[in-house]
């Protein structure tokens, strides 16, 4: 079956194909948005938005049930009762671990736009120029100055609170007032400043929640419910921002429950002509066509539908005669750092839900410095006063306990590294030769693992916390490691990566893929490295960039 | 470990890092400990528990009042209201039901006819019909009994059933609508983040978590 036809097709509705749509269509092109899973309207489907706390018969916990549907949603924190309905049924959408990986999914129009941890920070002259100063991957081929713009482009609209710092190493942008610290962490910051020579900072996380109103949305209210879907528009997502802005040209047709299973490709043109589009609830096939593709359904996913694409022409898949399509799946690695308790302050306290805390950016391999590893890591974390959890293993039952528990505890601080993962053509995605999936695509094979120098780096992610929070008068610090496996930080990045030769690399600057240039992968699969900041802001600023060139090059008629 | 507790699960990464720093700073839950600092260490699989459909699991009306008394011996009623006015008893049955696996069930269940023997050798009278006196000073030996072995225990031993109990109704109590807006103060939405705020002794906590 053959369709209208479009000026350009973007392939999912997460925050990077959230950001395609609105770019382009604001470019004056109409746009199909396609998302494989279910619609979820701004404000009216965010059923539990509102809820009381208490009234979930779990009161948001899981069961033996749930358990057992969702075997990788319940290795971690994204197995609850409140939100269970924005993340992938396991069950429908099977994959294959070589090695345990970690796959947290959102198969829904503004995909994980919607859960993100919202943490949004720039990648530094340092990030783009890390591959080509130590030989590993290949190099950015662009660089901070060119970046630069763009990142202060998409955070005037998405709307970025956080303080400027001045670090070369972590760039200003433009951004809303901070969030503060709190009195805790304001003197732990005061403290590392002064110890460790003003080398090394404290400073409030970055993060996509308002704290100035932007059009259509208010400021955080502080109900730190953010997961839930925000009523008040007050977080970045696909709903509260792009998609409102894309919907208001008149020319986004968006259309749910749309999984592409292939780009279509003319190899006489060396063009993509559109996609098929495989109803999810009918099965019925229909092909798209488009001047342009825009894939941005997630790092592996966009990687799996290339893979899946113009095979008559390279077996491996459109993209894949570099040889690195599918390659250098990275991550960050985490959960990882120190805590302690401060005295001194049980006189203080503060009020609001803060939906953010502290970020202390990379100090190491930096200025000269030099460790038995190599990039570094950032720290996210916060200092509050124990809440009634406590009382569990405290002995004591009865009145004075319970009036006691009911009364904030001792200040406590803590914090996890983020660490860069290096690119390593070893960390790699392909198709299953035999399973496939309900619908009869081919499962993604994940093979990924880290390796000596993300475990060396662990080592000082504990061990610098540690120092810190000592240096800072923090008493019974304990360092932590709880374990990683790869795909647990939700960065998936790479298996596209830009480059500067299509011998080495699967995109060229501009996102294009280099054996077909009017296709763009704008996701984090078009990482050449992975830094260790929280890359989402990154997606925005590359797609808000594609998108500005795919149209030039458009009217230039040159795609 | 006897279940996955935690203060309340919705969250994202952000805020289970947040919890991470928390709750390893201070005490960690028996049950949230084993979800933030033991991950890599997955539950075994459960088989079938036969998750129930009513709001009391598979529990009678005479167990559910025992733990309504259990609970409110732990959180009696004082200048706010207890546990049993938070119907913590059907809560801890639920959550038995539905989050504990089968060999935690057994544990838990052994536990009640435990603690009900334990009350006939000290005051010669099941728990329920104990005074309150007998029952409070039961449950503070058990508290001791319990806080030694589990401090001295192995990872692999199973968890003390009067743990599981405390933990309940501690969970079940402190996030009822009387422990979120009784016992703590609650805004459902503050509109305003105040990062330095004088804090007088004996003021009771903002609840945490929406």
């Amino acid at each position: 079956m053959q369709a209208p036809a479009y000026d350009a097709i973007v392939v999912g509705s997460g925050i990077s194909g959230g950001w395609a749509a609105k770019e382009l269509t604001e470019k004056g092109l109409k746009v199909l948005l396609l998302e494989r899973g279910r619609n979820i309207e701004h404000i009216k489907d965010y059923v539990n938005a509102t809820k009381p706390p208490w009234a979930y018969p779990h009161r948001g916990g899981r069961t033996q049930e749930m358990e057992k549907h969702y075997p990788v949603l319940k290795r971690d924190y994204p197995l609850n009762e409140k939100n269970l309905d924005f993340w992938v049924k396991d069950e429908e959408s099977p994959y294959t671990e070589v090695k345990r990986f970690d796959w947290y999914r959102g198969y829904h129009v503004g995909g994980r736009s919607l859960m993100w941890g919202r943490q949004s920070y720039r990648l530094s002259e340092m990030d783009f120029a890390a591959n080509a100063k130590d030989g590993l991957g290949t190099d950015w081929p662009v660089r901070y100055a060119e970046m630069d713009p763009w990142y202060d482009y998409v955070e005037r609209f998405a709307g970025i609170s956080g303080s400027k710092e001045g670090l070369p190493q972590l760039p200003d942008g433009e951004f809303q007032p901070p969030m503060p610290l709190n009195c805790g962490e304001e003197y732990v910051a005061g403290r590392i400043k002064k110890e460790f020579g003003g080398k090394r900072h404290l400073i409030p996380g970055r993060t996509a929640n308002l704290t100035a109103p932007l059009k259509g949305r208010y400021p955080c209210q502080y109900r730190n419910a953010c997961w839930l879907g925000c009523p008040y528009g007050a977080y970045f997502s696909t709903q509260s921002s792009t998609l409102p802005a894309a919907v208001a040209t008149g020319r986004l047709t968006l259309k749910p429950f749309a999984i592409v299973s292939e780009v279509l490709y003319d190899k006489d043109t060396k063009r993509a002509t559109g996609v098929r589009v495989l109803d999810a609830v009918t099965d019925v096939t229909t092909d798209y066509a488009a001047k342009i593709v825009f894939l941005c359904a997630s790092t592996i996913n966009s990687t799996w539908l290339l893979l899946r694409s113009a095979t008559d022409v390279w077996p491996g898949g459109l993209g894949s005669s570099s040889g690195e399509l599918g390659h250098n799946l990275m991550d960050h690695h985490f959960r990882c750092g120190a805590s302690g308790k401060l005295e001194g302050f049980d006189d203080k306290y503060y009020t609001g839900r803060r939906p953010t805390g502290f970020y202390i950016p990379r100090y190491r391999n930096l200025l000269g410095e030099k460790r038995d590893y190599l990039r570094g890591f950032g720290y996210q974390g916060s200092a509050d006063r124990e809440g009634w959890s406590r009382a569990v293993a405290e002995l004591g039952v009865g009145a004075d306990f319970k009036d006691a528990m009911a009364q904030p505890g001792q200040w406590s601080i803590g914090a996890t590294g983020f660490g860069e993962m290096l690119p390593n053509h070893a960390n790699m995605i392909s198709l299953d030769p035999t399973k496939k999936d309900k619908w009869g695509m081919p499962v993604i094979r994940i093979d990924c693992a880290t390796g000596e120098n993300e475990a060396l780096m662990r080592k000082d992610m504990m061990a610098d916390m540690a120092e810190m929070l000592t240096a800072a008068g923090a008493k019974d610090v304990k360092t932590n490691d709880d374990g990683y496996f790869p795909g647990m930080g939700i960065h998936e990045m790479g298996t596209a990566r830009m480059g500067k030769d299509p011998k080495s690399s699967v995109l060229n600057k501009w996102n294009q893929v280099w054996d077909a240039p009017n296709v763009f992968v704008t996701d984090g699969s078009a990482m050449a490295s992975s830094a260790c900041q929280n890359p989402s802001l990154t997606y925005m600023a590359l797609t808000a960039r594609a998108c500005d060139h795919a149209v030039n090059e458009l009217n230039k008629r040159n795609l | 470990m006897s279940s996955e507790l935690e203060q309340d699960h919705t969250i994202d990464r952000r805020e289970a890092i947040r919890r991470v720093s928390a709750l390893l700073g201070g005490a960690a839950l028996v049950g949230g400990s084993a979800l933030w600092t033991g991950c890599a260490k997955e539950k075994a699989p459960s088989g079938a528990t036969g998750s129930a459909a009513a709001g009391t699991g598979t529990f009678t009306e005479a167990d559910i009042a025992m733990l309504d008394e259990v609970a409110e011996t732990i959180l009696p009623e004082t200048k706010t209201p207890g546990a049993k006015a938070a119907k913590v008893g059907a809560f801890m049955a639920l959550m038995v039901t539905d989050t504990y696996d089968p060999k935690d069930q057994a544990i838990f269940r052994k536990g009640m006819q435990q603690l009900d023997e334990a009350s006939k050798q000290a005051s010669n009278a099941r728990f329920v019909v104990a005074t309150s006196e007998q029952r409070l000073a039961l449950l503070k030996t058990l508290d001791s009994e319990q806080k030694t072995y589990m401090d001295g225990k192995k990872d692999d031993d199973p968890t003390h059933y009067f743990r599981m109990m405390k933990e309940l109704a501690l969970l079940g109590y402190f996030t009822s609508e009387i422990g979120y807006t009784k016992a703590m103060r609650y805004v459902e939405a503050p509109g305003k983040f105040e990062p330095c705020v004088p804090y007088a002794k004996g003021e009771v906590a903002w609840a945490a978590h929406a």
